[in-house]
């Protein structure tokens, strides 16, 4: 049996960023639905044990895996429908979603779409890599801390960006012994904070170093790491070999951006925001009209600025189904850009600002393909 | 240096040091938070007003040393475990350090744990003093450890006994 419903707004993935925009556009008195492919609410937020940073309006100080209970109480008291184990498979071009529940195909008309798909893991080659015992950074967190099983008792971290950190640290709780973290580049990626806080515990942070080999029969048993020079190669004769059980890589992520290209949204190559992301404007509306997107799926960053662009893409969402009156809209927008900018004003956010310059004068790549074809 | 290591260099720590006079009339915070990032929670967390209000999120933190009684609140509060508070007048030889700790089982008081330094070294044994984690302070206990005075600037962490026992006793699962 085919199941076929409207409602006002959809919001696929309730992360951080989709909640956040449920609960805005469902606060101002529109009918939203959630969609998530998880059994419940949070997307990565239900492995981050951490404190977050941020301010007190971005829940600043309390752990990740507590922010959804949060907004999903809240969310529940404004009337939004949640459906969970729910994936979304395709946005046709009638705007009717397609999602699996159940074994069974579902779909929904929505009037607004809002994408909050999050970003996937990056992954690294090299030789041996392809054996058991190497993983990414998520799925050592999903295995961790949501099923509370070690991936190994000897690991070795691959990037000292934020996550490969906290990772770390999470690994370092659990009772795992982290062997060294190594990073290609010449600095620690990630806040010095989280740096300082492995580092006293006695995991060394190497960078300007790489993995090069995984050994092992059945599984990873060690690892070859080596030296980089001026041009990121390798250098001959520093050759080290450590005992490690698994490899886990935190080498970065990508915008799950798969929907919003079959949307037909124009998307451009932004580097500094994970790849390819659709270009949108200050409300988190995309090229195609109704479609927006938020959080790390319109540029990877972090849950507090997630959950403030989810917030304007409700606001946007629930302006344009006229919810609010333009002098309240023109506000909160104001309220939330400001917040957004703080966030990202200082030098952590040097990155994201660039990138968010560049989607300002990005050539919209469908365009440009389109163009291409003609002649 | 901070950002290839992790460690935390002299000119930073110089920053974070409290005047001499100060140290010597008691506990009080030294905030090791040297790197500019979108945060604040340490402020909110501070009763007596003694770290300031951020005028942008992305301040460095700002203490005044005279106000700050040494309390601890902010040790247990900062997500990046940055804070410290030392007791220089303890005993003659040996000071007090408050640590945010995040591991389990909890050291009881009285006992012995490993000390480590900022760049993750063994730095002898010191004695747990008194362990503080209410509800209120979130699973982020703060531990007071007896050490030796002249390592009140290297020590940083703990590992308990039981915990560098399993280590090497090899207790694998
Ligand atoms: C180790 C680690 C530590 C971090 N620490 C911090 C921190 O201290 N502070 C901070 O602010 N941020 C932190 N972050 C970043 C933060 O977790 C992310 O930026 C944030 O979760 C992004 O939110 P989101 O809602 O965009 O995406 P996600 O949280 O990834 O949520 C996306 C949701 O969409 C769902 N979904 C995707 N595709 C589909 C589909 N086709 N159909 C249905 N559902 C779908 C997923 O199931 C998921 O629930 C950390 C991240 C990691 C990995
Ligand atoms: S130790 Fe107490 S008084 Fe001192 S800064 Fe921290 S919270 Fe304020
Ligand atoms: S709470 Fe900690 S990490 Fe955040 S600004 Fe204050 S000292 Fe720095």
């Amino acid at each position: 049996m085919i199941w076929m419903r409207e409602c006002e707004v959809a919001v696929v993935g309730g992360g951080p960023a989709g909640l956040s925009a449920a609960l805005e556009a469902s606060t101002l008195g529109a009918e939203v639905v959630v969609l998530d492919r998880d059994d419940g609410p949070g997307g990565q937020l239900i492995k981050q044990t951490h404190r977050f940073f941020g301010s007190r309006a971005q829940h600043a100080g309390v752990r990740g895996i507590d922010i959804p209970d949060i907004l999903t109480e809240e969310a529940t008291e404004q009337g939004v429908e949640m459906i969970f184990g729910a994936e979304v498979a395709g946005y046709y071009p009638d705007g009717v979603l397609t999602f699996k529940k159940d074994q069974k195909w579902c779909k929904l008309r929505p009037e607004r779409v809002i994408f909050c798909t999050g970003a996937s893991e990056r992954f690294l080659a090299f030789p041996g890599s392809d054996l058991p015992g190497v993983y990414g950074a998520g799925a050592v967190q999903t295995l961790m801390n949501v099923h509370g099983v070690r991936p190994g008792q000897r690991v070795l971290m691959v990037g000292a960006g934020n996550i490969g950190l906290i990772v770390s640290y999470q690994l370092l709780q659990a009772g795992v012994d982290v062997v060294a973290i190594v990073e290609a580049a010449f600095d620690i990626g990630g806040y010095a904070v989280h740096a300082s806080k492995v580092r006293r515990l006695g995991v060394p942070i190497m960078t300007r170093h790489t993995v090069t080999r995984a050994h092992g029969q059945q599984q990873v048993e060690g690892a070859t790491l080596m030296q980089l020079d001026e041009d990121w190669d390798p250098v001959e004769g520093t050759e080290q070999y450590v005992d490690c059980e698994a490899i886990c890589l935190a080498v970065g992520l990508n915008p799950l951006a798969e929907l919003m290209w079959q949307a037909g949204c124009s998307m451009a190559w932004i580097p500094q925001l994970g790849g390819y992301v659709p270009i949108c404007d200050e409300d988190l509306q995309t090229t195609v009209e109704g479609v927006y997107v938020a959080g790390d799926a319109s540029g990877v960053e972090e849950a507090s600025s997630a959950m403030m662009e989810g917030r304007l893409a409700g606001l946007g969402c629930a302006h344009s189904l006229d919810r609010v009156d333009s002098d309240r809209y023109r506000q909160r927008r104001e309220e939330l850009l400001h917040e957004l900018a703080a966030l990202r004003s200082g030098p952590t956010g040097a990155k994201i600002r660039e990138g968010l310059q560049k989607m300002q004068q990005a050539q919209p790549l469908r365009q440009v393909l389109v163009e291409g074809s003609d002649c | 240096m901070l950002k290839r290591t992790g460690i935390a260099c002299s000119e930073d720590i110089e920053r974070a040091r409290p005047d001499e006079t100060r140290r010597k009339q008691g506990p009080v915070a030294w905030i090791e938070c040297f790197r500019e990032i979108p945060c604040d929670p340490c402020h909110d967390a501070c009763r007596v007003g003694a770290i300031e209000e951020f005028s942008d999120i992305n301040d460095l933190p700002c203490i005044d040393h005279e106000a700050c009684t040494g309390c601890g609140l902010c040790v247990a509060a900062c997500p990046g475990l940055a804070i410290f508070v030392i007791d220089e007048t303890h005993s003659e030889t040996q000071a007090l350090l408050a640590l945010p700790h995040e591991f389990t089982p909890l050291p009881d008081a009285g006992d012995e744990v490993v000390l480590m330094t900022r760049s993750g070294q063994e730095a002898g044994y010191g004695r747990v003093h008194r362990v503080q984690a209410p509800r209120a302070f979130d699973r982020t206990a703060v531990i007071w450890v007896i050490i030796p005075q002249d390592l009140v600037e290297q020590v940083r962490a703990i590992k308990p006994l039981h915990q560098v026992i399993d280590e090497e006793g090899g207790e694998k699962q």
